[in-house]
Order: structure tokens, then C-alpha cells, then sequence
């Protein structure tokens, strides 16, 4: 089945052999709120959509799988099942009837980070309804990235603000989760409060960073790159090709030969 | 049937890169590298770079830049009409009224909103889709900072930066950024976000392309995800910052003064132009790949139409940097569902080799981005990629190697987000190799500023990707998400500054706009075309064919 594939050409390549393809594409039946349009199986759902006609002002963002924009609850014929999904990464099934779920409305508190301790009774006061959870497991299933959401709560309630930030690192903000929420908790912005408090307060901060600040800041390069703006095109290209390139397999232990620019 | 759950078609291909990869996995271990090209040798790959086609460029004949070779899909905005009629827009009725506007709500508008709110003054955030739906989100590899001070400081990276744009960019602009990145960077650990650290706080850092010390931190391959997340929260909690989602600029709006002061704002839903009077403003509306320029597939967010070019050149502001666009050199080619979709430089850096037809590595995988982009052009012109069923053509990204090198499962706890996408396809990228071609990928040029993101409009700052001057020519991995920090930082706090002391209360207009359309008029352009462009259009023709309303009457069009 290789088609003649087109290599001596910087353009897309072979656009004939692409539209003769589509002709032989099976289309597949789906219903879009309710109404059927045939599409080409294969697609994923937003392009399925944008081939049915739809233009897209909301329920569309960053079409890869990271936003969060395109959140989508589908049936599948003779199933009783609620699944869900993200427009953008499900590719259609026949018929599979869908709706967006471009926007939810959810509680948010408002807090000062720089005044957070980082004790857990902190995040108990933001979103005392974390414990309406009744612990049924519907946003695991609910949640498009794989995350253990229902477990990443339970860490937050047992006041493990590391675990819950581990566990839902993937988490996109979809909302799915909080769609089908019996208690009604708005996990992702909890998980944005423990992922915050985690980077900022537990985590140790970087001390070789601070001391590059400091330095920085005393006016340890100022003389350095002073000079550097006032190199001409010829001389910078000198320095560039013999700079010494860090090895691609060292430890954190390497150190260049030359420490005439460094902080020591 | 299927082969590590690509299809068939491609078994005979994946086992050429099977074939060679034990022999290749040694050469790693033993830190035998592919020799780097020499600055000469650069020279002549950029040659099958798309920047070098000169058909797909042309000069523009208006503006401040006239004269200036930009491609022409950014040419075919500038040298359009403005959404509305000038005339018709009432200025003395204004429907918001700030002290500063950022427009944009990426990470350089959130940034910058943050530290002017810090500031004590009123922001007002206007987004074309909802905030934080923007390429910051999707960027994955990193952020290059000078952080170790026993192999590196910011004379290394101001180095690095300078050779990856080929020596153009502006040495005030990379000065200004080599020293603030680490305060940046330390900014953001304070805010939270989670990177990737030694269990004693030592941040993990790696190559990218173009870098002579490992400068690239991460928070595994999230990095823009964790910093756009953390710092939307951060600037939700600000009082004094509000956000206006599906609210995209349109025009800028100058005073009588010639200072920039507000915007006509578009809501998308209702359909309003509306008036939004500020006493100073950021432009941060991000970059181009939603343009597709030259036919290229793109790694983008759907938002990303180059507005804010268009708006700040009607209002006067010149280009810098523009006639050069960057293809990330690895861009999905199959399976079609993610197409164009951006696999991250890691990979590369990790030590997954970039191998040809014959499982051969021709390339190595650390060149700046623009010569790696155009080196795997040239391998696929030779005939040496690897053609898909659908008659499109990449090469091998050899991800299994990273299993190998570091340990089973490194793959997919240190590219969780790539492995999930597809295993969800069926394949597993620990397993299988990835089929790349370059994609489009990042606006190296824009609006020119200077280092206090000042253009030649009092009152008008700028930062991120909508800017021309620090990455020169070509940018590398990892400034793009320092970019937004350490300029939306100065941006933020200059305009705050600027709306505290230096603005000036007079009469609103749009007389710039009006000057433009005279231009192109003179020009002999005659079009009916208008920018900026807001969202793309992927209607198919056959449904467009059908779309035949005579004229906008009543609710439907």
C-alpha cells in the first residue's frame, strides 16, 4: 500500500496523493449535540467538528492536549455510560453522540501566597467543602489526563500537601472532574494551592541560584557584559566557536577548564 | 494489523532504526558525540532553511517598514483594512476605564499584569480566548537560566544567545536578559512552581540546542504548563487585576498627544466593538503559527494569528526581525490526530538519536534549531526520509534510546505528557521511535523595543513573543519561556510607572488608523481584506461553497 511519496519538493509534500486518500477515508456517523453529520473516522473530535462545519470561538485552545479548553462528555450508542474526553485528543468513534463542556462554574478562593505557612488546616479554611467528598471515585474516572484525582484528594484531606501535588502534577484544569462532582469540590484549584505550596515552602529552595542572584546583584558582571556589547560580530564569533562545550553525559560535578567567567 | 502500534507500512522502517540502535546506544555511552557543524558549515545547511526562499517573501508597501521582505502571509494582514471604520467609532463613550491594559493573556501579559498590580495601579487583562490559552501553555522543554556558578554565569549564555541568532540580535536586549534570567527564575520558585530538583533544592538542568553548559531547567515536560498555571493563580488573586475573556484588540487608541492610551476591544460573542480607555498599555499577544506560513503545519495554539503586530505597526511602531520565522525541527508527522504537534528538544537532549531511512544518524541533535530544522529538510530532499501512508515524509526521533541510557521507565515519567498522547494512540513511545518534520513553531521577530520593552509610543510596552530584537535571528530552546519573564517583569513595572507619572489626560483617537487606510489606498492596494485576522478559518471548501447568505441580516448570518 506505499503510495509515491514526493521528496524533491520543500512544499508540503504530495497534496494529490493526500486528497486521492481522503476519497478512500470511510466515513462515520456522529452526533454533535444531537445531530448527525458524517465525518471521516480517524479524525479527532474538534477536527471532526470543523469538518461538519463548526467554527470554534470557545471549546478550542491550544488543540495539543495541555489547555484544558476542549472538554467533552460523549455516549456511545447502547451504552449507558458517561465517558469524557478532550475534543482535541479523541479521536471520533461511530456514533458517539457529544457536547462540549466549554465552561463551569466553580468556587474559587482567593488567597495571599506570600502569607501561606504551607499547614494544611490553611487549605482546610480556603475549601472547607473538600470534606463533602464522599470518596466515589467519579472524577477519577471523570479526568482525561489518567490522573488518581479521588486519591490526590484524600491526600489533601489527610493533610499530605506533597502527595497531592505529585499526583495531580499532569492536571490541565479541565474541570471535568468537578462537572461530576457529587460534593461539588472544585479539585483543580485545590490541586493548585497544594502544587503552590509544595514548589514554594516544602520543597527546598535552590541555593546555587540565590548565590548567582547575589552576585548578580553586587555587580559581579557588569564589567563582563559591558564588554561583550561592545564586541564586534568578528570577535563574538571567536569566543562563540571556542567556547567549551559541557559534555553531554557529565554529573553535576563538572567544571570547565576555564573559570576566568564563572563564580568562583 | 500494526508494529509497536504504528501500521504496518511502517514495520519495515521501524526495524532499520531497531537494526542499528545497539551499536548507536554504544556510541552514546562511550560519549562519542556526531561532530557539531562549523559556523561555515551552518551557512550552508540555512540554505534549505524555509527563511532562504525568497518566493515566499515580498516587500511590504506601507508603513513604517515599507520596503522591509517579511512572508507574505504576514505582508497579506499589513497590508489590509482595519475590522471596522474608524468614523464610526464613538471615543467619548467608553466602556472600560484603566490605568493599565495588558492585551494578551499569555505568560508575558500575566507577568506583566502581576508586577504592575504590585505596583498599587488597576489592571485590566483583555484575551482573545480565556486566559492563559496560549503558547506559554504548551511550551515544554524549559527555561534557560545561569544558574550554576561554578560552570556557568551570564557571559556563557549571553554567548549562546548571540551565536543561536546569528550574532543580529540586539547585545542591549540579550545583556538585559543573561542578567535578569536568574532572578526570574528565582521569582518563579517563589511563586511555587514546581521544577524538577535534587532532593537538597539543587534544580536539574540539561542541554538544549546551541547551549554550552547545561542551563535548561525544567518541571518535567510541563515546564510551561507549571509556570502559566502558577502564575494565572497568582494573578487571580490580585484584586486590582480584571480579566476580559473573548475580548480581543482590534485597534490600538492613541491621545492627541501621541501617547497610547486604550484599545477598541472585540467581544467575540456579542459581537460589540468596545472602548477601553488605559493610561498606559502592554502588548503581549504572543505569536504566528496559526498563519501557517510557507503551507507549515504548526505546533501553535489556535489564537496565535500575529494580531498584535498588526496592531502596533497601523499605530506606527516599526519591525524588527520579522523576515525570519522559526520551524521547531521536531514537529509529529504521524499519526495524523497529533500532526504538527511539538515534540519536545528533551528528547534530544536526553540522547535520542535523529536517524534517516537507513536507521543512520546525519545530524547532531544539538545544533541550534533553524540549521537542525533545515539539516532534516535536506536529508528528506535527498531521499532519505521516511515517507508515511499518506504521502508526507520525516525522520526518526529514536525515543526507545532513552529507556536504554537512563534506566526503563525514564521515558515515561520524564516525558509523562508525550507518553500518555500516545499511548492513547497506541503507541508506546518507549517502545516505538517518533515519526518528526519541522514545524512551525515561534515568531523570532516582531515590534521593535528596546530593553525597557519601550517602543516609539509613549505609554505603548511590549514583551514576549510579539517582540523583535533578543533572539535576533533564531531563537533557542528555553529563552522563549525566560523571554516572557524577565521582560513581562519590565514591562509590567514600566507601564505602571508610566500610568503613575508620565500619562497625560487628552482627547481619544483613531486618526492613525484612518492615515493607514490612506496609505494603502495610495499604495494602490485595493482589497477587501481585514486584520487582524483574530481565529483561523479551517472550513472546508465544500462547506464553505454552501455557506450562501446574501447578507448579514438578523441573528444569522
Amino acid at each position: 500500500m506505499r503510495s509515491e511519496v514526493n521528496m524533491n519538493s520543500q512544499d508540503p509534500p504530495d497534496v494529490s496523493v493526500r486528497e486521492e486518500e481522503k476519497k478512500a477515508v470511510k466515513l462515520i456517523p456522529i452526533y454533535i449535540m444531537g445531530k448527525r453529520y458524517e465525518v471521516p473516522e480517524g479524525l479527532t473530535i474538534m477536527k471532526a467538528m470543523e469538518y461538519a462545519g463548526y467554527k470554534f470561538i470557545r471549546g478550542c485552545g491550544c488543540r495539543g492536549g495541555t489547555c484544558g479548553a476542549c472538554g467533552t462528555v460523549y455516549r456511545k450508542p447502547g451504552d449507558y455510560k458517561l465517558q469524557v474526553a478532550l475534543a482535541c485528543q479523541k479521536t471520533v468513534e461511530p456514533g458517539m453522540y457529544l457536547a462540549q463542556i466549554p465552561f463551569f462554574p466553580v468556587n474559587r478562593a482567593r488567597y495571599d501566597f506570600a502569607k501561606l505557612s504551607g499547614a494544611p488546616e490553611e487549605i482546610f479554611r480556603l475549601y472547607p467543602e473538600l470534606f463533602r467528598c464522599v470518596a466515589c471515585n467519579a472524577c477519577t474516572k471523570a479526568c482525561p489526563q489518567g490522573i488518581e484525582v479521588m486519591d490526590a484528594i484524600s491526600a489533601l484531606k489527610q493533610g499530605n500537601i506533597s502527595e497531592a501535588a505529585q499526583l495531580s502534577f499532569d492536571c490541565i484544569q479541565c474541570g471535568l472532574c468537578t462537572s461530576r462532582c457529587f460534593g461539588e469540590l472544585a479539585q483543580y484549584h485545590m490541586f493548585q494551592v497544594a502544587r503552590r505550596i509544595y514548589g514554594g515552602k516544602i520543597v527546598a529552595r535552590a541555593k546555587h541560584l540565590e548565590e548567582m542572584v547575589r552576585a548578580i546583584d553586587e555587580g559581579k558582571f557588569d564589567d563582563i557584559l559591558e564588554e561583550l556589547k561592545k564586541k564586534g560580530e568578528k570577535e563574538l564569533k571567536q569566543l562563540y566557536e571556542s567556547r567549551e562545550i559541557e559534555p553531554v553525559g557529565s554529573g553535576e560535578d563538572w567544571v570547565p577548564k576555564d573559570k576566568a567567567y564563572l563564580l568562583v | 494489523m500494526s508494529y509497536l502500534g504504528y501500521p504496518d507500512f511502517f514495520e519495515p522502517y521501524i526495524k532499520k532504526v531497531e537494526e542499528t540502535r545497539p551499536a548507536r546506544v554504544e556510541k552514546r555511552k562511550k560519549g562519542e558525540e556526531f561532530p557539531f557543524m562549523s559556523l561555515k558549515e551552518r551557512e550552508e545547511i540555512l540554505k534549505y532553511h524555509p527563511d532562504y526562499r525568497e518566493e515566499g517573501k515580498r516587500e511590504l508597501r506601507v508603513g513604517p517598514s515599507k520596503g522591509y521582505r517579511i512572508a507574505h502571509e504576514f505582508a497579506d494582514l499589513l497590508e489590509a483594512k482595519s475590522r471596522v471604520d474608524p468614523d464610526r467609532v464613538d471615543l467619548t463613550r467608553v466602556d472600560y476605564d484603566t490605568d493599565v491594559l495588558i492585551i494578551g493573556g499569555g505568560g508575558a501579559g500575566t507577568v506583566a499584569a502581576i508586577i504592575a498590580a504590585e505596583y498599587g495601579v488597576e489592571v485590566l487583562m483583555a484575551t482573545k480566548l480565556r486566559h492563559g490559552d496560549a503558547n506559554t501553555m504548551m511550551a515544554e522543554g524549559g527555561i534557560q537560566a545561569a544558574s550554576k556558578g561554578e560552570k556557568d554565569s551570564p557571559y556563557y549564555h549571553y554567548l549562546d544567545v548571540m551565536g543561536g541568532g546569528h550574532f543580529k540580535n540586539d547585545p542591549e536586549i540579550v545583556a538585559t536578559f543573561v542578567k535578569q534570567a536568574p532572578d526570574a527564575l528565582r521569582w518563579l520558585e517563589s511563586l511555587g512552581v514546581m521544577f524538577s530538583k535534587y532532593p537538597d533544592g539543587r534544580l536539574e538542568s540539561m542541554h538544549g540546542g546551541g547551549t554550552c553548559r547545561k542551563r535548561m531547567h525544567y518541571c518535567a515536560d510541563l515546564s510551561g504548563m507549571e509556570i502559566m498555571r502558577t502564575l494565572r493563580d497568582e494573578a487571580r488573586n490580585k484584586e486590582n487585576i480584571k480579566v476580559l475573556e473573548f475580548c480581543p484588540a482590534v485597534e490600538l487608541i492613541l491621545n492627541r498627544r501621541g501617547q497610547c492610551a486604550g484599545a477598541l476591544l472585540y467581544n467575540l460573542e456579542t459581537e460589540e466593538y468596545l472602548v477601553c480607555k488605559a493610561k498606559a498599555v502592554v502588548l503581549a499577544t504572543g505569536g504566528c503559527g496559526r498563519l501557517h506560513i510557507q503551507g507549515f503545519m504548526t505546533t501553535n495554539h489556535y489564537g496565535a494569528t500575529a494580531d498584535g503586530i498588526v496592531l502596533g505597526y497601523r499605530a506606527g511602531v516599526p519591525l524588527a526581525f520579522m523576515h525570519t520565522v522559526q520551524y521547531h525541527p521536531t514537529g509529529v508527522v504521524f499519526p495524523e490526530q497529533i500532526e504538527g504537534w511539538l515534540i519536545t528538544e528533551r528528547f534530544r537532549s536526553e540522547g535520542a538519536d535523529i536517524v534517516n531511512v537507513h536507521g543512520e544518524k546525519f545530524v547532531n541533535e544539538r545544533e541550534p534549531r533553524d540549521v537542525e530544522s533545515a539539516r532534516y529538510i535536506k536529508e528528506c530532499l535527498d531521499g532519505k526520509g521516511i515517507p508515511t501512508p499518506t504521502g508526507k515524509v520525516g525522520v526518526w526521533l529514536d525515543s526507545p534510546m532513552i529507556d536504554i541510557l537512563h534506566g526503563e521507565g525514564r521515558v515515561r515519567t520524564a516525558f509523562v505528557g508525550k507518553w500518555k498522547v500516545y499511548y492513547r494512540l497506541g503507541i508506546d513511545i518507549s517502545k516505538a521511535p517518533m515519526l518528526v518534520y519541522p514545524t512551525l513553531h515561534y515568531q523570532n521577530g516582531g515590534l521593535k523595543n528596546n530593553s525597557e520593552c519601550e517602543t516609539v509610543i509613549p505609554g505603548l510596552y511590549v514583551a514576549g513573543e510579539v517582540t523583535g530584537g533578543l533572539h535576533g535571528e533564531n531563537r533557542l530552546m528555553g529563552n522563549s519561556l525566560m523571554d516572557i519573564v524577565v521582560f513581562g517583569r519590565i514591562a509590567g513595572r514600566n507601564a505602571a510607572l508610566f500610568a503613575k507619572e508620565k500619562a497625560k489626560e487628552d482627547k481619544l483617537t483613531l486618526e492613525h488608523v484612518k492615515r493607514y487606510h490612506e496609505e494603502l489606498e495610495k499604495a494602490g492596494i485595493v482589497t477587501d481584506r481585514v486584520s487582524p485576522m483574530l481565529l483561523p478559518d479551517y472550513t472546508r471548501p465544500e462547506v464553505r461553497q454552501k455557506q450562501l447568505t446574501a447578507a448579514y441580516l438578523g441573528t444569522l448570518r
